[in-house]
């Protein structure tokens, strides 16, 4: 680098306090609730930072290592006596169900959206933009009274002979879809379809079309080109699409409350019965061990792909 | 392709958001024109009760929700026009308010609606500058962190971009909770107990803060990637004709992110409309409520059970009326240049 545009010395000070300000800022209300979430609530909720630290009088109730107290009994509350696991399997039902609809329906429309240049591609890509900007409230507000009396409208497909030997495969009568997580996921990859086409076509767009030229004259039809010339080289965006596809069906509040009934509440709201009942400390502190243990797959999850989120972040932006 | 191959790629996309987004759309649209509603039935019952030398009898009219063959109540629908609408936004109250005399101001926010929309608009405008704004410090001042650093710095400012938006504001708002670690310092610092969720404004301050935390990375990590893409050559050029280190941030480096920066602006715009999750994580609702809140807050049953549909469909509406005022200009804007490119 050019001698000249190096950082003078105050300057440079300044930026590192700044950096180190914004590192404590990040980390700290996630880091600090993890801690807490190891102290029973004399010391998770005292006024002073070092029992929270240190945990003295969980020392005493509960033991702990190397001097600073540890308990797992909030921990415990919440996955055994409180059968958070059922949430977990809800969760994961729902999260997967939504990447891999999502990934294989996106990929396809992604693939041919960056392949042509004609007006009803463009035309796809604004509708998409508008969809992407919809608040899910809107769209929930039509899923509600559709999901709560859909044992009636759907009756005429398990009535109608076409449909109907197809629909008593599953049950007998059409099914009431409100509290069923299988027919969220149907939801939530409407409210992701948007954002997953935007981000798989500007993906495609930089796999050079010349190879599914290739393929083609070498014989293989638009799908066998696509199928496999094109994704053996995608899987680093599809990757990210699905990450980011996972991500939404996993933080999701709004859909999954309306929608869902107590009995098939995926993790995110059903914490809030941790904080609705009238709140005890140790239920205080359950629903922060709850949190915790809802963040912790999302911290592997950046561990693990950071430079795919990254990608995934900045993807869309260098398209514009 | 040609566009048979196009249309069959396409063809799940294009189904799914055709059957599960803009059906639905028309769906809420017409819903909010209609209300539905028990039907009930008026019976003449006769009563009987004995009494001295026979039956004391006497006939009365009661009214009970009709019933279908299967025993279910039975509802009918009927159209009520803009009704809905009208309890939304509660013109009169408006009028009356906003007449000589009136309340003014503080009886137009007395309204759902108003309250929800100001709060909305306020967090949208307010947030804006401040994501960018902090977005593109972090990256600059990344930027010029040594090279190993910037891995494990990147990994730490995603954290709060990654983490589940209500679990976020919880994490926040456990900080204050009793006598938390920030309550405790804030009165180590003013000297007095300041409750940071006993009025509305402190409730606000915290909900923009949580969202600029919130958003910031994002911004950060798009604007880091795109200063890696400054053209050295130019910044040198710059150096020569004696442009000072702000000169050449003003002139050199902005001018070189400023499609970015519409970028992240317009998804910023898209996502802070949609404020939600905020008002659950802090329990702000007695407070300030969003557009998305009052709507859902309206399908949440009640405590006879019943959901406000009806409503609920005329507030969505409003809502998306509100995406769209946002998203015009920007998306006019792409139009034009579309047609300039073909």
């Amino acid at each position: 680098m050019n001698a000249a545009l190096r950082l003078p010395a105050g300057l440079r000070l300044v930026i590192g306090v700044f950096v180190i300000g914004w590192v404590a800022v990040a980390a700290f209300p996630l880091l600090w609730t993890a801690v807490m979430s190891f102290r029973v609530p004399a010391d998770a909720l005292s006024a002073n930072p070092l029992d929270v630290l240190l945990g003295p009088r969980t020392l005493e109730t509960a033991g702990g290592v190397f001097g600073i107290g540890v308990t797992f009994e909030h921990y415990w509350a919440v996955w055994v006596t409180q059968h958070f696991y059922r949430n977990l399997l809800n969760s994961a039902v729902v999260t997967f169900g939504v990447v891999t609809i999502s990934l294989s329906v996106g990929t396809l429309a992604g693939y041919a959206l960056a392949r042509t240049r004609s007006v009803l591609a463009f035309w796809l890509l604004v509708a998409a933009l508008v969809f992407r900007a919809l608040p899910h409230s809107v769209l929930v507000t039509g899923y509600v009274p559709a999901f709560l009396n859909s044992a009636a409208w759907l009756q005429p497909l398990w009535d109608w002979p076409l449909t109907g030997w197809l629909f008593q495969l599953f049950s007998a009568r059409a099914p009431t879809l409100y509290g069923q997580p299988l027919a969220v996921i149907v939801v939530l990859v409407a409210i992701n379809q948007p954002f997953t086409i935007w981000m798989l076509r500007s993906f495609f767009e930089n796999i050079p079309a010349e190879l599914d030229e290739a393929a083609q004259v070498d014989g293989c039809t638009p799908f066998g080109a696509f199928w496999r010339v094109i994704m053996p080289v995608m899987w680093p965006g599809v990757i990210t699409a699905g990450l980011f596809s996972f991500l939404l069906a996993y933080n999701d509040y709004l859909v999954t409350a309306l929608l869902l009934d107590s009995q098939s509440m995926t993790m995110v709201p059903a914490i809030t019965q941790f904080l609705n009942r009238d709140s005890r400390a140790s239920e205080q502190i359950e629903a922060i061990a709850a949190a915790v243990s809802i963040t912790a797959p999302l911290f592997v999850l950046v561990m693990a792909f950071q430079k795919q989120i990254v990608a995934g972040l900045t993807q869309g932006a260098v398209k514009g | 392709m040609n566009g048979r191959t196009f249309g069959w790629f396409v063809a799940p996309s294009v189904v799914m958001m055709l059957v599960f987004i803009a059906f639905p759309l028309v769906f809420v649209f017409v819903q909010s024109f209609h209300a539905t509603q028990s039907v009930f039935e008026t019976v003449k019952v006769e009563s009987c009760t004995p009494g001295f030398l026979g039956q004391v009898c006497k006939t009365e009219e009661r009214t009970r929700p009709k019933l279908d063959a299967a025993g279910r109540p039975m509802t009918e629908t009927s159209f009520i026009g803009l009704a809905a609408y009208r309890t939304v936004l509660q013109p009169d109250a408006v009028w009356a308010a906003l007449a000589p005399g009136g309340g003014g101001w503080d009886a137009v926010m007395a309204v759902d609606f108003y309250r929800a929309l100001r709060f909305t608009l306020t967090f949208t405008l307010v947030t804006l500058p401040a994501v960018i704004g902090l977005g593109l410090l972090i990256a600059l001042a990344v930027n010029t962190m040594a090279r190993s650093l910037r891995g494990p710095l990147i990994f730490v400012s995603l954290m709060p971009f990654i983490v589940t938006p209500v679990i976020g504001a919880l994490s926040i708002r456990w900080l204050f909770m009793g006598d938390g670690i920030l309550t405790a310092a804030l009165r180590w610092m003013t000297g007095s107990h300041i409750s940071m969720f006993a009025q509305g404004w402190t409730i606000e301050v915290l909900m923009l803060v949580y969202r600029v935390w919130h958003v910031a990375p994002f911004a950060f990590v798009v604007f880091y990637a795109a200063l890696q893409t400054v053209s050295q050559d130019a910044l040198e050029a710059a150096l020569i004709d004696g442009a000072s280190r702000f000169e050449r941030l003003r002139y050199v480096v902005i001018p070189h992110l400023k499609p970015l920066i519409v970028f992240v602006a317009l998804i910023h715009l898209m996502d802070a409309y949609r404020v939600f999750d905020e008002v659950v994580g802090f329990s702000s609702e007695a407070h300030r409520i969003s557009l998305q809140f009052l709507t859902f807050n309206l399908l949440t049953p009640d405590q006879a059970g019943n959901r406000a549909v009806t409503r609920a469909s005329a507030s969505a509406m409003l809502t998306m009326v509100g995406v769209i005022v946002l998203l015009v200009p920007i998306l006019l804007r792409t139009w034009r240049e579309q047609r300039g490119r073909a």
